[in-house]
């Protein structure tokens, strides 16, 4: 048995028989040639002929793992096509008279050094898609034949490196998994696997490649990046046993993707997912949440070294808008403070922060930072449903000043021609007593609440909530945590507002029938906990 | 000769597929836009060369069209860039 480790890009356990990729690499041989106008247009065809092979990968690519994963092969077609790419091979084959293939190869060799040699390790990675078009050109002006992955059993695929064109390539029924002995994480190779749902290590180091054989038993965990040759009794049954969990897991969340959430007797409630960054978009969509019930807008300051400016945030929050195709997405405004510190705020020390300068506390006393953020929120309104959530409320006085600082910044953009959405609903969190236990005063003041419960929680109990010591004092489900819950759901419904909840307790199927029977309409969770919550929603009878 | 000075937003900055784009809209005009980045520079419709700029986040680039159409030119790139980068 022998365990090599990498980096897995996405978690699947895989049990099976190793299948070197065997690559069909002709030599490229240095000739010399008489007739330039002839080798030349021997690279015109097979440039045209790779260019028809790549409008077919991009079509496979398309159904497969979509249009932004397929956008790469379009790429490949314009790198092929690239005017500096095709002037090198020109005047290679002119100036040294020499044959086709060599003047490719030399010209490959030349442009990803190019990327290789750069200081950024997104470009470097880019080297392997010029070689990948290459190879292709040359393949085909050789006219040899691509590898064909066809056999009859699952395999799992193990290889130096594979590009991206070589991944798609592959026959996805006859692939258990891949591994490769080389690769980096930004590689689109990593990507596509990752979209393909195949369970995938790469960087697994060369010293991989010269220990497999052929056929041989092999256990690839995409989880942890582990990779096993020839496990032994005790480890292969310990992987067959993760397989199988992971597999009913997984057959469970396919089974419920595109379900309502809607219990037995026919009551309906949202579950929307909670996200800290634009990189978490991908799970939101895998997941299948209907909507973002919370966006922390805080990485956005947390990542910076100054303020964020107005474009950089409103690029960020047209993206996850974008990227949300009309489905709601809720943007809470800046939570600094507390827990959160940020060096650039110059936030004073405090004997007790989590009851002190923070979030709306900052933006209402510092409006130019609000505003900053309002203006990109509002600019970016019309490219989707937008929600604008305040955190920290605990009086009807702060829903009017930032009402009046929204106008200011509505009548801005008005001013300058800038477009916004009228349909922007306005929301605060319930994560304070005092917001609950008025909540019939704050409720015609706003489109609807989200309780945050973790605050809640630590405010109502007064129990500090990152002292461990405390755990047993701070009982999540504490009856008056609950009760708040339900006087402002009551409070929301009078005045037809809706209200959801984006703590903890969301994802704590415990709760969930309680929750249902309060009537709270929308649950924000982890994306990883959509489909959970939703299995939970669906096994309920309120009747 | 029309420019313009922008600072790029984009979190992993001109990567392929924006260079890609960008390429793709540069080539719907008969002016020559080149896009500077300190003393290096690269004309827009050449995707290789203009990624080979390594233009990052924060980095920023003075965009030039020279031509008979180079009003619409710098235009639309400049509002490519505006709703891309």
């Amino acid at each position: 048995m022998k365990v090599f480790k990498g980096k897995g890009v996405y978690g699947a356990v895989a049990i099976g028989n190793a299948s070197l990729f065997k690559r069909n690499e002709v030599p490229v041989k240095r000739v010399s040639i008489t007739d330039v106008e002839a080798e030349k247009e021997r690279v015109d065809k097979a440039k045209e002929y790779s260019l028809k092979q790549l409008r077919d990968i991009y079509d496979k690519a398309l159904k497969e793992v979509g249009e932004t994963n397929a956008q790469i092969f379009e790429i490949h077609m314009m790198m092929l096509e690239d005017d500096d790419y095709n002037d090198s091979i020109t005047s290679i084959i002119e100036t040294q008279k020499v044959n086709a293939e060599y003047a490719v190869a030399a010209t490959s060799d030349n442009f990803a050094e190019m990327f290789s040699l750069m200081d950024d390790s997104y470009m470097q990675a880019r080297a392997l898609d010029v070689r990948d078009i290459s190879n292709r050109i040359i393949g085909n002006l050789s006219q040899e034949k691509l590898p064909s992955t066809q056999s009859e059993n699952k395999m799992i695929v193990c290889s130096d490196d594979l590009a991206p064109s070589e991944t798609v390539s592959l026959d996805k029924n006859s692939l258990l998994a891949f591994v490769t002995a080389n690769g980096s994480a930004n590689s689109h190779t990593a990507i596509l696997a990752r979209n393909m749902n195949i369970p995938a290590v790469i960087g697994v180091g060369i010293e991989f490649l010269s220990q497999v054989q052929d056929g041989q038993l092999m256990v690839v965990d995409g989880y942890t990046g582990e990779v096993i040759l020839e496990p032994d009794e005790k480890t292969l049954a310990k992987y067959k046993i993760k397989q199988a969990e992971d597999n009913a897991k997984k057959k469970l969340l396919l089974e419920l993707k595109g379900k309502d959430n809607v219990t037995i007797d026919g009551t309906k409630i949202e579950i929307f997912a909670n996200i800290g960054s634009t990189s978490n978009i991908g799970a939101v969509l895998l997941n299948d949440a209907s909507g973002i019930g919370l966006f922390r807008s805080e990485f956005l300051y947390l990542e910076n070294s100054d303020y964020p400016s107005e474009d950089q945030q409103f690029l960020n929050y047209k993206k996850v808008l974008e990227s949300m195709a009309g489905k709601k997405v809720i943007i809470r405004t800046l939570d600094i403070g507390a827990d959160k510190q940020v060096d650039y705020f110059n936030l004073a020390k405090e004997e007790n922060p989590a009851l002190g300068y923070r979030a709306i506390r900052i933006c209402l006393t510092r409006p130019g930072i609000f505003k900053t953020q309002l203006r990109a929120l509002f600019r970016a309104s019309v490219y989707g449903n937008l929600g604008i959530m305040f955190p920290m409320i605990t009086s009807v006085s702060e829903i009017e000043r930032i009402k009046k600082i929204c106008d200011e910044v509505k009548a801005e953009l008005k001013s300058n021609n800038i477009k916004y959405s009228d349909k922007i609903e306005i929301g605060i969190m319930i994560e304070t007593p005092a917001a609950a236990i008025i909540s019939d005063k704050l409720a015609p003041l706003v489109d609807f609440f989200s309780v945050g419960t973790n605050d809640l929680t630590q405010y109502t109990l007064a129990c500090d909530r990152q002292n461990p010591i405390l755990e047993d004092f701070c009982d999540t489900h504490h009856e008056a945590i609950l009760r708040l819950i339900k006087f402002a759901a009551d409070n929301a419904h009078k005045y037809g507002k809706w209200i959801g909840i984006c703590g903890e307790l969301a994802a704590d199927t415990s709760l969930t029938e309680r929750f249902l029977r309060m009537g709270i309409d929308e649950l924000s969770v982890s994306p990883g906990f959509v489909l959970k919550v939703r299995d939970t929603v669906r096994n309920i009878n309120l009747k | 000769m029309k420019k313009f000075v922008y600072t790029i937003k984009d979190e992993v900055g001109i990567h392929a597929r924006p260079a890609g784009m960008l390429a793709k809209t540069a080539k719907e005009f008969e002016s020559t836009i080149t896009i500077e980045k300190g003393d290096k520079s690269a004309v827009a419709t050449k995707l290789m060369a203009v990624m080979g700029l390594g233009i990052k986040c924060g980095d920023e680039v003075t965009v030039i069209c020279e031509g008979a159409d180079e009003e619409a030119a710098a235009a639309k790139i400049e509002e490519f860039f505006t709703a891309n980068l």
